[in-house]
């Protein structure tokens, strides 16, 4: 398997399947980003996740689009992108219109694909954008400046390229200024409002959307009626709904943009055959997919160029190349049965590949082990057959009620599977939808992909420990101590694909430093730490394992446990203070530090240097 | 008998009553048979029937009594023989006394494989249970059944009871299966024996286990609540897709008198500068590559041996959440069980404390997993009780991968209550609706579940393997037809449907659906020929206005106004496109047809002016426009021709449209150039 060795991301059983969903590279989308940079962006500010801390509402915007960023060139690298500042003191743009930069950076296009050096250097903008780009209100009555409008014509002038017809365009405007024109004269404002609607509709009528994402002060809402309302063409239903809360956090604001971003998506249709008679159209959409970092491309190491592959199939017995198809065989009762390739995907063709509804069963008869691969999300379309939606919506409705699955038979995939169909209902949070209304279609496994595990482990005759009453009550406060607050699937990001992404980012930058990486699967250290957590941990450890060991030993090896139970027994009789002061903390074993440690309401981790600095500390 | 090797007797009830589904028991058999030829080989296989006409077993001539039990086959390695065996079973005409098999199965496998022979013994029964078995020598049956488990327990051998449930009759056994259901109970709880009982054919061709996969732990170690406190725990795969065996490729190339060829085929990579050169790059000049936005970026191995993600193995707990947080379609892969160390008394308990009160107050765990010192990728996932409901079997949860905030894709999608209401269902449709999920209900009763996923065999396998063997019999046996058993995954069951009939033909009437007739029968056409998931126009989302009725196709009567709706709308770049291709024809049309119709053209021919300026195409009306006058030279429409410059139609210049290759002074050339030619 020379082809992609070690490729950590790829499982043995992996299916190695066309995935229908793949991505086409045909779609593209173009993406300027408008930044206000007036002072006021940067007095503004929101609470940050550290307490005390506060952070700019330019901080905020920044940091999104970096984020968002790091996502494209992972996600979407063919997408191309332009992040544009106005109300800025330098100005840099192909029309020299005053109070607008556009940030690039070398062997980049104003609007290209995102590479290593824009994401790098945007990274820094904050450190150098007083020096080179400088803050400066660009609305000026007297001298008829108008910022907001040069931008929106700039993006719109960097929106030419590409046809209409293949890509998206569009533009993300962050801005705190609700009424860009309140202080000025009547008329002037009038005529500015004027201008700046007429500039933002030309735009979409050229098939650009304008996307607002607008920033509250803790003490004052951001108010869209006042201009931006006309100005991304809202009418009055959608109002209410649009602004999220006051004193909008920085989450909120990454996750408004990257369901923003993401405007895409891909679709396979299905046809839904509920009974006799009876079909609806449906799309599937693949909301959940492993991210992989992509193939690998062989280089020439000298050169660096990418090499060919060539992959020919040749006879042992005599060498020549062999043409496909070739044929397949099978050592079956002492003979090689052949398949031509035609037969073998006959033998896999066993339906028209519409999805079947079978019948509907309580959703208790889910079990958590019925998976095999991420599900796909459906929902209904209109555009063949009308009617379509109704129908699913009726069906939706009933099974939500009744708390009931559909099991139906689904043709698309190879093997045919027998999939449930969940109804989910739309569910939704200030960032937006969290959960779009529809039903995920959940590929159930055979009976010959199901494996009898616990039989194995079955002692017949023989009961199984069973926990007393006082164990399980030690386990519910552990679980109570240890629950995890607004816990959302999907809140870490994957730390071993950012640190490949890292690494490709420092060695096409030439980088001497790899630029850090969090692993946020690991646990919450200092929570696990809290006096309340370790002796939540502590009392239940004791319910089970008792007060002699701290580690269950195998029961052949009873005299190690023995051994724990006398040193523990002589943990009292050490005078710890004694030993501190003549250095001998390190004769002890861990075990014996750590009940000090624990009689002291002290935290236990860490390795034996730690631990005895820690008591040492608490000695003095 | 090796260490890997299975033992195994099949104990089939061929009495009257299970002539029915004898077909069925034969088919699950003979796949079970035919997958150890191809995976266990070495496997020994012994084949009692019972409920015969004859006796014929070593009990019956050494000690007497075992009537009616029929060894067709001794315990020996799995063979073409036996395969075909099983497909012809014989058809009793008494009814089986299955214990009485029982003995003689275990009899068998106690005689060959005594004396510590290390292996696997298994006993596998199928029978449908509904026949009196005799009262023994001495004691009840009860006691009788406790001995003869515990003599399983003890020489290790396996019990798995298929009961076909379908075809009863009457309610004159119902004492006899009763009691006949109570003693297999009891041989579940004295030794490893599990009941299974089925209802369908369906279910019984999967109820039987066909492929043995030798079970392997994926992962030993500990589940860390804290640096403190471990669970010995191993973690084995619950779910795995087991598919088709992996066919060699085959060559013909050897000469057939070459009776050493190996018929083999071997798959070489070459890798070259480009497609023509000969020259081919050995292995250590070449360098991986990775794209990174637009640039490729090469990476040493040691470069990535230094640099890349470390982990070390183990299981860390994150905390614990509620159920519903965790909704079902987060889980991303095949599942994996926990199970606590079995040698791990304290473990067994700890595991068994926390998966007993999760399941209390519907809470789950959620974990971080390296399952190999080293692996390059962390798992986070989530912890879910796995409680026993057998009082042998440890406690144990089950694992399922979640998707990291790379995987996921969100776009939102608009509710269902914010679309218009002739897309909604009203409350009458929505009663009907309500009955017929009701109805079309597949698990009536917690016994009762159809379409079971631990019961239902996958339809592709059994076919492979019954064309497998036809062709091994024959070169060019043909594909049989799709099984009629495997009929009731793949459509609804008539007989509910049919005694439902009135809630179905309600569910059909009210939910009317009809074709899209504004679909044009070519575009429809299209769409159907293009691969999946490449329809761009299906790729986005069809958003849609309640206020108009959108129109998606320039037509005869209004022209103008259908093509400046459809070109100014948004939701779709293609509409443009569209829009500016149908009016083109339908100018043609009326130009062609032309008599006094010149006006209509012409002022066609002005929206659609308009329609490129606003939209930028100009090269598409400037095209348009020079064909359409050389059109009219040739057809000698002198008429619309005149109209055509006395209108002062021109061309669309650089000044309205930037993409215009026409400078401004030029516009007129179009008419001046060609006026003289008139």
């Amino acid at each position: 398997m020379e082809l992609d060795p070690d490729d950590v991301f790829r499982d043995e059983d992996e299916d190695p399947e066309n995935d229908f969903f793949q991505e086409k590279e045909a779609s593209k989308e173009f993406v300027v980003y408008l930044i206000d940079a007036s002072p006021k962006m940067f007095s503004s500010t929101c609470p940050s996740e550290e307490e005390d801390k506060q952070e700019s509402h330019f901080h905020i915007a920044v940091s999104c689009i970096a984020q968002s960023l790091k996502a494209h060139i992972i996600n979407r690298s063919n997408d191309e992108i332009a992040i544009c500042f106005f109300n800025t003191r330098e100005k840099k743009n192909l029309q020299d219109l005053n109070g607008v930069y556009v940030f690039n950076v070398p062997e980049r296009e104003c609007i290209d694909r995102p590479t290593a050096r824009l994401i790098k250097e945007f990274d820094l903008i904050e450190e150098s954008f007083d020096k080179e780009i400088g803050s400066q209100t660009g609305i000026v009555s007297d001298s008829r400046e108008n910022s907001l409008y040069s931008a929106l014509w700039i993006a719109q002038a960097l929106l030419r390229k590409g046809s209409s017809k293949t890509a998206d365009k569009r533009m993300f405007l962050f801005t705190n200024e609700d009424d860009p024109f309140g202080n000025m004269r009547i008329s002037v404002k009038e005529d500015m409002t004027r201008t700046t609607l007429q500039r933002a509709k030309d735009a979409q009528d050229l098939g650009i959307s304008i996307e607002l994402l607008p920033l509250s002060q803790p003490d004052k809402q951001f108010n869209i009626n006042l201009f931006y309302k006309d100005l991304i063409g809202l009418n009055s239903d959608e109002l209410t709904e649009f602004m999220p809360s006051v004193g909008q956090k920085l989450e909120d604001m990454k996750d408004q943009l990257k369901k923003r971003v993401l405007a895409k998506r891909i679709a396979k249709r299905i046809t839904f055959m509920i009974c006799d008679g009876l079909s609806i159209e449906l799309n599937g959409y693949a909301l959940l997919r492993p991210a992989i970092p992509g193939s690998i491309t062989w280089l020439d190491s000298t050169t660096n160029l990418p090499v060919k592959v060539e992959k020919s199939y040749i006879c042992t017995d005599t060498g020549a190349i062999m043409q496909d198809p070739i044929k397949r065989i099978q050592p079956y009762k002492n003979q090689n049965v052949m398949f031509t390739v035609e037969e073998l995907s006959q033998v896999k063709r066993i339906t028209t590949g519409h999805l079947r509804l079978l019948g509907f069963k309580p959703l208790s008869c889910l079990k958590d082990y019925y998976n095999l691969k991420p599900s796909t999300f459906l929902y209904p379309s209109d555009k063949e057959v009308i009617g379509s939606t109704r129908a699913f919506i009726a069906l939706h409705r009933s099974m939500l009620q009744l708390q009931r699955f559909a099991v139906a038979f689904y043709g698309g995939t190879t093997p045919p599977r027998l999939v449930a169909l969940v109804a989910q209902d739309e569910i939704e949070s200030d960032g937006g939808q969290v959960e779009p209304p529809g039903m995920n279609m959940i590929y159930l496994p055979y009976a010959n992909d199901i494996r009898d595990v616990e039989e194995l482990h079955s002692k017949p005759g023989v009961a199984a420990p069973r926990p007393s009453d006082d164990q399980l009550k030690k386990a519910s406060a552990l679980m109570r101590r240890l629950e995890l607050k607004d816990f959302s699937v999907c809140q870490f990001a994957n730390p071993a694909l950012q640190r490949h992404y890292a690494i490709l980012q420092a060695i096409a930058l030439d980088e001497n430093e790899l630029r850090e990486t969090r692993d946020e699967t690991l646990p919450d250290e200092e929570g696990m730490n809290r006096p309340a957590v370790v002796k939540a941990i502590e009392q239940f450890k004791q319910s089970i394992y008792g007060d002699d060991a701290d580690e269950e030993s195998d029961s052949g090896a009873k005299d190690k446990s023995r051994k724990r139970k006398a040193g523990n027994a002589d943990d009292g009789k050490y005078d710890y203070i004694e030993l501190a002061k003549t250095g001998k903390l390190k004769d002890l074993t861990v075990v014996e530090l750590k009940t000090y440690l624990t009689a002291n309401n002290l935290p236990v981790s860490g390795k034996k240097e730690v631990l005895i600095n820690r008591i040492l500390t608490h000695i003095g | 008998m090796a260490r890997n090797r299975e033992g195994l007797v099949l104990l089939l009830d061929v009495g009257p009553a299970m002539h029915s589904v004898l077909p069925d028991v034969e088919k699950a058999c003979s796949l079970l048979l035919q997958k150890k030829l191809i995976y266990n080989k070495y496997d020994e296989v012994g084949i009692v029937v019972f409920g015969t006409e004859e006796t014929a077993n070593e009990l019956a001539t050494e000690i007497g009594g075992y009537e009616h039990v029929k060894v067709l086959r001794n315990i020996r390695v799995v063979d073409e023989v036996v395969a075909e065996h099983v497909k012809h079973l014989p058809r009793g005409t008494v009814a089986g006394d299955f214990l009485d098999a029982l003995i003689v199965g275990m009899d068998m496998l106690i005689k060959i494989y005594s004396g510590g022979q290390k292996g696997k013994k298994r006993m596998c029964l199928i029978t449908n249970a509904a026949c009196p078995t005799k009262d023994p020598f001495e004691g009840t049956k009860d006691d009788q059944v406790s001995t003869i488990a515990m003599k399983m327990a003890a020489e290790g051998i396996k019990m798995e009871s298929i009961v076909m449930r379908s075809s009863l009759s009457g309610d004159a056994h119902e004492k006899v299966i009763e009691e006949n259901d109570h003693l297999l109970n009891l041989f579940s709880s004295n030794a490893i024996a599990k009941t299974v009982y089925v209802e369908s054919p369906l279910s019984l061709l999967g109820s039987l286990k066909t492929r043995r996969v030798a079970p392997v732990t994926l992962f030993r170690g500990d589940l860390e609540i804290n640096p403190t406190m471990k669970i010995k725990v191993w973690v084995y795969k619950k779910v795995a897709e087991e598919r088709l065996p992996t066919l060699k490729m085959y060559s013909d190339k050897a000469p057939p008198t070459d009776k050493f060829a190996k018929h083999e085929v071997k798959i070489d990579y070459d890798y070259k500068l480009t497609a023509e050169s000969t020259q081919v790059i050995a292995p250590e000049e070449r360098v991986k590559g990775f794209r990174y936005g637009p640039q490729v970026i090469p990476i040493s191995p040691d470069e990535i041996e230094t640099l890349k993600f470390k982990t070390d193995k183990g299981m860390k707990l994150l905390g614990f959440t509620e159920a519903s947080n965790i909704l079902r379609h987060y889980y991303m892969k095949d599942v994996n069980i926990v199970v606590p160390d079995p040698s791990k008394e304290k473990s067994v308990l700890a595991v068994s404390a926390i998966a007993r009160e999760m399941k209390q107050t519907n809470k789950v765990a959620i974990v971080r997993c390296v399952w190999r010192n080293g692996q390059g990728n962390v798992v986070v996932g989530v912890l879910t009780p796995n409680v026993s409901e057998r009082d042998d079997t440890p406690d144990s949860f089950y694992f399922n991968v979640l998707p990291f905030a790379e995987d996921v894709r969100e776009f939102p999608f608009p509710s269902f209550n914010k679309l218009p209401s002739s897309w909604k269902p009203d409350e009458q449709q929505q009663a009907v609706a309500d009955n017929f999920v009701k109805m079309l209900d597949l698990a009536p009763s917690p016994k009762e579940e159809v379409l079971n996923p631990d019961l239902t065999p996958n339809p592709v396998l059994q076919r492979f393997y019954e064309y497998l063997e036809l062709k091994s019999n024959s070169t060019d046996a043909v594909l049989p037809p799709m099984d009629e058993t495997f009929k009731r995954i793949m459509e609804q069951d008539p007989e509910l449907s049919s005694n439902n009939k009135s809630i179905m033909d309600a569910f059909c009437g009210s939910f009317d659906v009809k074709k899209n007739p504004k679909l044009k029968k070519a575009s429809k056409r299209l769409l159907r020929d293009k691969p999946s998931g490449s329809d761009d126009e299906d790729n986005r989302m069809i958003t849609y206005d309640a206020k108009e009725n959108k129109i998606d196709i320039v037509g005869d009567a209004n022209p103008i106004q259908d093509f400046e709706a459809m070109i100014s709308r948004r939701d779709n770049q293609d509409w443009t496109n569209k829009a500016i291709t149908q009016m083109k024809t339908q100018i043609l049309k009326l130009v062609e047809n032309c008599t006094d119709e010149g006006d209509k053209a012409l002022e066609c021919l002005l929206a659609l002016r308009k329609g490129c300026v606003l939209e930028q195409e100009p090269k598409q009306f400037n095209e348009f426009l020079n064909h359409l006058f050389k059109l009219c030279q040739e057809r000698k429409s002198s008429h619309f021709l005149k109209h055509f410059t006395s209108k002062k139609i021109t061309l669309i210049p650089k000044s309205e449209a930037a993409d215009s290759d026409v400078v401004d002074e030029n516009v007129g050339d179009f008419t001046v150039k060609q006026e003289p030619m008139l």
